[in-house]
Formats: structure tokens, sequence, C-alpha cells
């Protein structure tokens, strides 16, 4: 296939800035598919992710453009994941493209994630080129977001295409730059195979199928390729380029294409994001540059809420994680919940959805515990252990100090909210690293804040405190001392393993008595009275009481309306089902994800 | 032996508090109401008379206001359900009737034709709650027909009370135990106030403060020793409590009301009225003008039931919630209806009924609410205790079956 003709690039932007909506645009005036074929948003093909209008898996498609001068191009959309759970997926499909467009939203102008993604792009060597989204709406200035590109990014904007994605405005002009500006790819086709691999799928019928990017070389049914940083070998079934929504074969990938190998291959594992794709007979001479372990970042506890369910719960997360190389789970057992998973993830995004898909598409009931993070435990005899379950923290005599993980944040607000905000990070144990006005009231904020604080609840903390006004990207930064005690919740006075959390020091008391408060209005009263209790290392900080319970209802009986009674019994026996029991007492299973809310009052 | 509840769905005004089947109409629709009744009530004749006993032993008119049917509807009523079945000369038919809406001679006529128990509406004893309440009548106006009615001769008379009204405190109820009990009734049924969907006090009562209208609710303490007290001041007074919210003098217990706990049949006629009939339990339709559809009319479509009362019963024209009772379900009526009255289940009365022993069944929950002084074992007889009486609804749940 001849390079000059194709053209390998994606959209970055902000979430909510249309990227989506443009990539649709790109297809349809591409006529590739029929308007029966057009979906309402053909990249996003996951239910959660057209609910919840983000991309998850990144997909890409092949289209055909017929340009002003006369010739065919084929386009290569990579669409990137939009969120900074996958992070590392974004970087990957970055560097399977040429160039990148780079969407903002005429009214809001730059965003974090603009921000984040572009320099992103701008790292991988791609040639971006902006667009202007939204023109039509009331509130659009596009010239004031033009100048701000760039005056913040400092790439040309002047001649950026003004559009309206959702109503089709000035498509044609992003599909005429797309060739002037995205530079044809430069491989050689006749060195050693030399793809990577932005992602990949797993399908029951033809094992996983591979997505990658050739920069050199050929690939074709019957070539025995090789994974370079999983080692795992396979020969070929098939190739081909990818329709919207459909994999078409096709006889042979040369460099600089994008498509599609299957190859028999059993397990996601083996075709790591990342990872380069090369001929076992005709070895390339070294990988593509970029390539690591993805690893888990936030850890949980899953536990089936009806016990018996625990292995429909192993193979629901079994079946998941052929699709899903970042999720990783090992059984573990609580006192509190019984058997269950220990399930680590990219972020509280991935969790969420991996939670959602485990309960919507596998349709089972779960209790999931307080998210945290991975620590490091240095004990005194020098041996260092990560710490991914709180009940599993040794002993303090053992440990010498303990680390936990630090992100560098980037958050980008108007100026009026710079007081709160500042203050949501001070709380959060954030540090200062920078403030930049970018424009008179526009300014980004950068903090190095303890990954534990922003796991649970800084987004909706974020959002609220700035009115919606403020955006938000950070990555990891590395590890850091620090002082962290585990809180312990005593129901009853008996510890409750599932309710334990890693804290640090200074805040154990405001905690553990926030805690104590929501356990005392979860736990319904029973007939005797219930200590709830906060402690660390055997000492108790808070302590709430649920009072027994003194009477309830003496309801008169409906003219012998016996069904209806019984129906109020049955709610009572019923609600008594979805309680988990410790000791005497039955706790409510959404109890053990209330430490989650403790600030949202 | 039947029982018959009839129900009367009109009322004056519906009071702030109520969650019956009950609200206001004209006369036009009372009278169109009561022919339909009267055909319901023909159906059944028709079919007990083709299926043996037709005895019937109690009977209740319950509502809304069931005072408010005029001598002449009842008379109507009381003559078909003479007619259609063998209503036995010692029977309990009972009426409820709201202070005011009774006059002594016609006390005397209702007397005359039958019924010779009173369920008499009171509340409270004291006006402003009344008020709060919602309810059309004062205190006083009780007094006179109250007065009115052991005039008339009637010598069997209940008066209905209720703890935890909004702006009650324990010293305005202890008022109201002290009024009862020199009126001197023959039966006391005391309840406490339930904040029901769908009612007025469920729109204005605020849960935070636990104030409706301005009015602060009992508190849970205050609430709990008023209970304490009805049952205190009352047994002084020599009436016994036989079941969780009701008392009576010696003899002088609801009959119709213990067919209901223990498990009887009895046939629900009238809007919404639910029956126990044939081993099934079910309901009329709650919608006026689909009861009066179906019942209004000449009694053509209804006469094509034949002998077999199942025909009847899972009719959907007529019936809703229609469900056969397994044993399973009769097992956990006996205990959770039986369990309500003071002197509990009895243990043989089980083995009798169900042939198998109670502890194979409840064993392990019997012994684990014992254990925590929620029922007791008195030689055949397992009841609940006092506090298990507080918490009846806790208690009696754990007798359903999985």
């Amino acid at each position: 296939m001849d390079q000059n003709h194709i053209r390998n690039f994606c959209i970055v932007a902000h979430i909510d800035h249309g990227k989506s909506t443009l990539a649709d645009r790109i297809i349809e005036k591409t006529g590739l598919l029929t308007d029966r074929e057009m979906q309402e948003q053909v990249l996003d093909n996951m239910d959660i992710e057209r609910e919840r209008g983000i991309t998850i898996k990144a997909q890409t498609v092949r289209t055909i453009y017929k340009a002003k001068d006369g010739q065919e191009y084929v386009f290569n959309l990579i669409d990137t994941p939009g969120h900074v759970d996958f992070n590392y997926e974004v970087s990957r499909s970055l560097a399977a493209c040429d160039g990148a467009i780079l969407v903002v939203d005429a009214a809001q102008g730059i965003e974090a994630q603009t921000l984040a993604n572009v320099y992103l792009a701008l790292d991988h060597d791609l040639e971006v080129f902006p667009v202007i989204n939204k023109i039509d709406l009331p509130s659009a200035e596009p010239q004031r977001v033009i100048d701000e590109i760039e005056d913040v990014i400092g790439i040309e904007a002047q001649d950026a295409p003004l559009i309206s994605a959702k109503n089709g405005i000035g498509i044609e002009d992003v599909l005429e730059r797309i060739v002037e500006r995205i530079p044809a790819p430069k491989g050689n086709p006749d060195a050693p195979l030399k793809a990577l691999i932005f992602d990949s799928l797993y399908d029951s019928y033809r094992g996983v199928i591979i997505f990658c990017r050739l920069m050199d070389g050929r690939v074709s049914k019957g070539t025995h390729i090789k994974m370079m940083a999983t080692g795992a070998t396979a020969e070929v079934v098939e190739v081909g380029t990818f329709g919207a929504g459909q994999f078409i074969p096709g006889d042979e990938l040369s460099a600089g294409m994008v498509g599609y190998i299957t190859a028999s291959i059993k397990n996601v594992r083996d075709t790591a994001v990342g990872d380069t794709v090369t001929d076992d007979d005709n070895p390339c001479a070294e990988a593509l540059p970029g390539y690591k372990k993805v690893q888990s970042m936030v850890y949980c506890g899953m536990y089936p809420a009806d016990g018996a369910k625990y292995p429909d719960l192993r193979d629901a997360l079994e079946k998941l994680q052929l699709n899903d190389a970042s999720l990783n789970y090992e059984p573990e057992t609580s006192v509190a919940l019984g058997f269950g998973f220990r399930c680590g993830f990219l972020g509280l995004l991935h969790l969420e959805i991996v939670q959602e898909r485990l309960e919507r598409e596998y349709n089972l009931d779960l209790v999931t515990t307080a998210p945290g993070v991975i620590y490091h435990i240095w004990k005194t005899n020098g041996e260092m252990v990560e710490l991914t379950n709180p009940t599993n923290m040794p002993d303090p005599s053992e440990i010498d100090y303990m680390e936990e993980p630090i992100v560098a944040a980037e958050i980008m607000l108007t100026s009026e909210y710079l007081g709160a905000i500042m203050g949501l990070c001070q709380e959060r144990r954030g540090r200062q690293t920078g403030m930049e006005y970018i424009e008179a009231n526009r300014v980004l904020l950068k903090y190095d804040l303890p990954l534990n604080e922003i796991i649970y609840d800084f987004f909706d903390a974020l959002k609220s405190r700035s009115r919606g006004y403020a955006s938000f990207d950070y990555e990891l930064k590395g590890y850091e001392k620090s002082s962290l005690v585990k809180l312990d919740i005593l129901i009853n006075r008996e510890e409750v393993d599932a309710l334990s959390f890693i804290v640090h020091a200074d805040s154990a008391y405001e905690r553990g008595r926030k805690m104590c408060e929501k356990l005392k209005d979860e736990i319904p009263r029973h007939l005797f009275e219930i200590p709830i209790q906060a402690a660390v290392g055997g000492k108790i900080i808070a302590r709430e009481t649920v009072k027994a319970m003194r009477k309830d209802v003496l309801a008169k009986c409906y003219g012998g309306d016996i069904t209806r009674k019984k129906k109020l019994l049955e709610k009572q026996k019923e609600g008594k089902k979805r309680m988990r029991q410790i000791g005497n007492v039955e706790i409510p299973q959404k109890a053990f994800m209330s430490v989650l809310k403790l600030d949202s009052e | 032996m039947i029982s018959f509840y009839i129900h009367f769905p009109f009322c004056i005004k519906k009071c702030d508090y109520c969650d019956f089947l009950s609200f206001p109409a004209s006369d036009e629709v009372r009278e169109e109401y009561v022919d339909a009744l009267c055909r319901e009530i023909s159906l059944y004749s028709d079919i007990s008379g083709k299926n043996g006993d037709n005895t019937v032993s109690t009977v209740f008119f319950g509502g809304g206001t069931p005072s408010l049917l005029t001598t002449e509807q009842l008379d109507k009523i009381m003559s078909l359900l003479n007619a259609g079945f063998l209503v036995s000369k010692d029977a309990e038919i009972s009426l409820e009737c709201n202070p005011g809406t009774l006059d002594l001679n016609k006390l005397k006529d209702i007397k005359k034709l039958g019924i010779n128990r009173l369920s008499i509406g009171l509340q409270s004893a004291v006006d402003s709650e009344l008020k709060t309440l919602g309810r059309i009548h004062d205190f006083n106006r009780f007094n006179l027909t109250y007065s009115d009615a052991r005039k008339a001769g009637f010598d069997n008379i209940n008066i209905d009370i209720m703890s935890a009204i909004p702006g009650q405190d324990i010293e305005s109820y202890k008022r109201t135990l002290t009024e009862i009990v020199n009126a001197d009734p023959e039966h006391i049924s005391a309840y406490s106030l339930i904040i029901e969907e769908g009612t007025k006090f469920h729109d204005l009562f605020d849960c935070d403060t636990n104030v409706i209208a301005g009015k602060n609710l009992p508190s849970e303490d205050d609430e709990r020793e008023m209970y304490h007290m009805t049952r205190c001041v009352l047994g002084e007074a020599g009436y016994h409590r036989y079941e969780i919210s009701n008392y009576a003098r010696e003899d002088y217990e609801c009959r119709h009301n213990n067919v209901y706990w223990t498990g009887g049949e009895y046939i629900g006629v009238g809007l919404g009225a639910s029956s126990y009939f044939c081993g099934y339990r079910y309901k009329n339709l709650s919608d006026m003008s689909e009861y009066l559809s179906a019942y209004g009319k000449e009694k053509g479509i209804l006469s094509q039931f034949g002998p077999n009362p199942d025909d009847l019963i899972k009719d959907v024209r007529l019936h809703e919630e229609v469900g056969l009772l397994s044993v399973k379900d009769k097992m956990e009526e006996y205990m959770y209806l039986g369990l309500r009255r003071t002197d509990g289940v009895s243990i043989r009365r089980f083995t009798e009924k169900f042939g198998a022993d109670i502890d194979s069944i409840y064993g392990p929950v019997l012994e684990k609410l014992i254990k925590d002084g929620l029922m007791i074992k008195n030689g055949d007889m397992f009841k609940l205790t006092d506090y298990g009486i507080d918490v009846s609804n806790v208690v009696l749940s754990n007798f359903l079956l999985d």
C-alpha cells in the first residue's frame, strides 16, 4: 500500500468538547457508512461508555476520503480513551499516530485534559492542528479560544477550522486539513516486521484480536509473530482493517498501515498494550520504545452479596479480564464478608466501570469495600512490603516507616474559585507546586497530592466547590514517606475487617468520628444497644451508639386485610436479608461503602 | 360458620391521618353502592346455599363511617343476610360509628334490626387533639352519642382510642384513659397513630423535627410510656388485654376480630374488602366505578357462576390478589396472627392442624426468641412477652418461612 495516501491520526480533547461527535462526522462524510449503519456515536460501542459519554477502550476505524486533489486517502482514526485512569493506553494510541486533531470547545476554551492530552501528543512528536468546535453556541468565543491556544500551548491556531460537529458545520475543512497537515507514515515495508500494539480485544471465536500500527515490514496469514516484551509467539490466522464496528479481512498489512491480527491467542495478557510485534523468523533489532507493564493504582475488595455467588463472581472476573489486561484480582477472605476478591484497578473510574459491568452484564449483587492505594511498608528488618489490603498491615512494632503514592495534579479553574479549590487541596494534604494565570481570570494550579486523598471523592468535591468550573488531571509522581495509621472499626466490640482503612495520622480522629456517625445512621436499631467505635492501634478514638429498638408500630388490622399485614412482615424480613451478620449485629451491605461518602455533607 | 365484613367506604369528611378506603359521596352514590353491595351478598348466598353450612356467626360493618347508612339501607342489608343465610341467634353484629352521626331514634331502630354491638371512634377525649386529627366531633358530642347508645339498649360497646397524636403528651393521654374508663364500655381498642403514605399527615410530617402542622409528635420514650400506661390503667379498671391492641371486659372480646387472629374464614363484601373464603385470600377491586359496574347492573352476568366457588373467587372482574393458601402459608398465619393474641398459640393445635410438630418447623426460631426474652412458653402455649409485644413486627417476621 502506498504510504503517501495514508493518514494515521487521533483526536484529542477535554471531555465533552466533542471528540466523539467529530469522529462520527468524519466517518459519515468519508462515506464508508450508510446512514443505516451510522449509530449515534459509532466509536463508543460499550453501553457504559455510551451512558457516561466517555471512551474507555480505544477504538479505531479506517475510512476512505476522496480529497479535493482528486486522490483517495486512507484515514485511520484511532480513538483514545478519555480519562486520566487510562493515561498509558492514551500514550500508546498516540504513539500509533502521526498526527492529532486538537478539539477545543469554543465556549469553554482550554481545560485541564486539553493540556494534558496535547502535551502528551507533542511528546510523541505528533503534528497537532487545532479545531474550534461548537461555534454555533450562543456563548462561543472562537477568537478568544484561538488566542488562548496560541498563548498557552504555543501552536499556530489562527487558521483553525471553526466547526460545529453536532450540526455538521465545517467538517470538509477538517478533512482537507487532515490530508494537508498530518504527515504520511514513513516506514520501510522491506525491513523486518515491527508493529505497535495499541489495544487488543478478546473474541470467543477468534481469540485475541491485536490492534496494531505497522512501523516497518509486513504481516500476513502464516507469519510467525512474536510479542517482544511478553515473549509470546503465534502463527497469524488473519489480518485486516477496521470498518466501523466490523473487521474487514485483508491479505496483508504493511508499513504505515493500521489494522488487526488474529493468531488464536488465548490471553490478552500475552498481547500487552505497548508491546512490539515482530516476525519470529526475521525479528527486528530492537523493540519500539515506551512499553511498560500496567500497574494497578487502586485496590478494593469485591464480595458477592450472596455468598453462594462466589463462583459466579470468579467466572465474571475471569471473563472481564480476557478483555481488560489492566484488571487484577486475587482471592481473599474477610471475616465480615466471607469469600471474595481483592481487585486492582487503574483508578477509581476503572473500578466503577468494572463494578458496573459486573452488576449489569453479569447480574451480580456486590459488596465493595473502601478503595485504597498501594502503600510501601518498610519493615525494621529492611524488607519492603506492598500493602494493598489494610487487613494485612504488619504489627506497628515491625514497621520502620511507610510510604504513600503521590500524584502531580493540574487543576484548571476560573479565578473566583481559586480560594475554595486551594482550600480543598490543602485539606487533602496537597502541596502547591505552581500557579499560572492563563488569562485574566483563568488559572492553572499545580499540586502534589497523595493519591489516597483523591481516590474517594476529590472529583465530586472539586466539582461542587467550583460549581463545575474546574477541571482536573493527574499523573503518578512517586512514593513519599508519610505518617500513616490503620483505622479499625469495632461494631458491638468486634473488629470488622472489611471496614478498616489506612489514613494519615492527622486525619485519623476526624475520619474515625465521621465513620462512626455514618455507621450509626446506616445500622438499623436492634433489640440491644450497639456501640460503634473507631480505633487506632487498639486505642478507641471515637464512639457512637445505636440505641436499642424500643417499640414498633401497633397498626390497626385493616378489616381483615391479612395480606397487607404479611407484606409488612415480609418487608421486615427482606430488609434483614440484605444485611451482613457480624456477631449479633446485622449490618446493611451499603454500610461497607459508606466510608466513600464521608465528605459528602 | 360464616363471618361477614361489610365495607361502607363513605364518610362525612376524611380525617387527616386516615389511610382507610373512604371518602365523602352524595346520597345517590351511596344508594347505588348499597344496591351493588346487596347484589354481592346475594351472590355469596347462592353459593353458600349450594355448599352446605350457611350459618352466620359474626357480622362487622366497617368503614368509612357505616353509621351513615340510613336505617332503610341497613334494613335492606340485614334482611338480605337473614334471607340468604342462617344468621345465628347469638351472632355478634357490630357497626362502626362516629360520634354525631346517630341520634337516639336511629340507634333504637338499628338495634331492632339485630345490630347488637357498637364500635365508636372516639380517638381522644381532648378536643384540641380531635381537631388536630381532623375529626368532625368533640368530646361532648361523643358523650351524647354514647349515652344515647346506652339508652337505646346497646350493652356491648367498643371505644377506639389513639396514642401518639401530634400535640399529645402523657398527661393528656392519661385524661383520655381516665374519661374512657369512666364511660365504662365493654371493649376498648387502643392503637398508636401511624403516619401512612398518602395521608394529609404524611404530607405535613417533617421527619427531621418530628412535627406535624406545628405540633410535636410524642417522643419515642413518651409513646412507649403511653402504651404501657394503657395496659396499666385499663388493667386496673378490669379490662384485660387479649390482643396486642384490644382490651375487653370478661366475655366481651370481639368475636369477629378473633376470627381474623385464629385463622377463621370470612367473607368481605364491598369496595376493596378482603376475604378469606374456601381457602383463598383475595380482595375486592378498590376502584368505585369498577366495583359498581361489576355489581351495579342486573345480576345477569353474575348468575353464570355455578356451585364451584373457585370460579367466583378467581374472576378478575371482581377480585384481585387472589391466592390459595398453601400449608406453609397457613402455618405462617397461624403463628403471626395467633401470636397477636395474648394467650398465644397452642402447640397441640398446631400439630392437630398441620400434622407436624411445631418444633420441626419453628424450633430454632422459637428457641432464639425465647432466649432473647421476646417469647415465653407456658404449658401448651407459646406467647409474646411484653417486650415481644413492643417489637412485635420484628418478632412476627421471624415466622415467615423461606
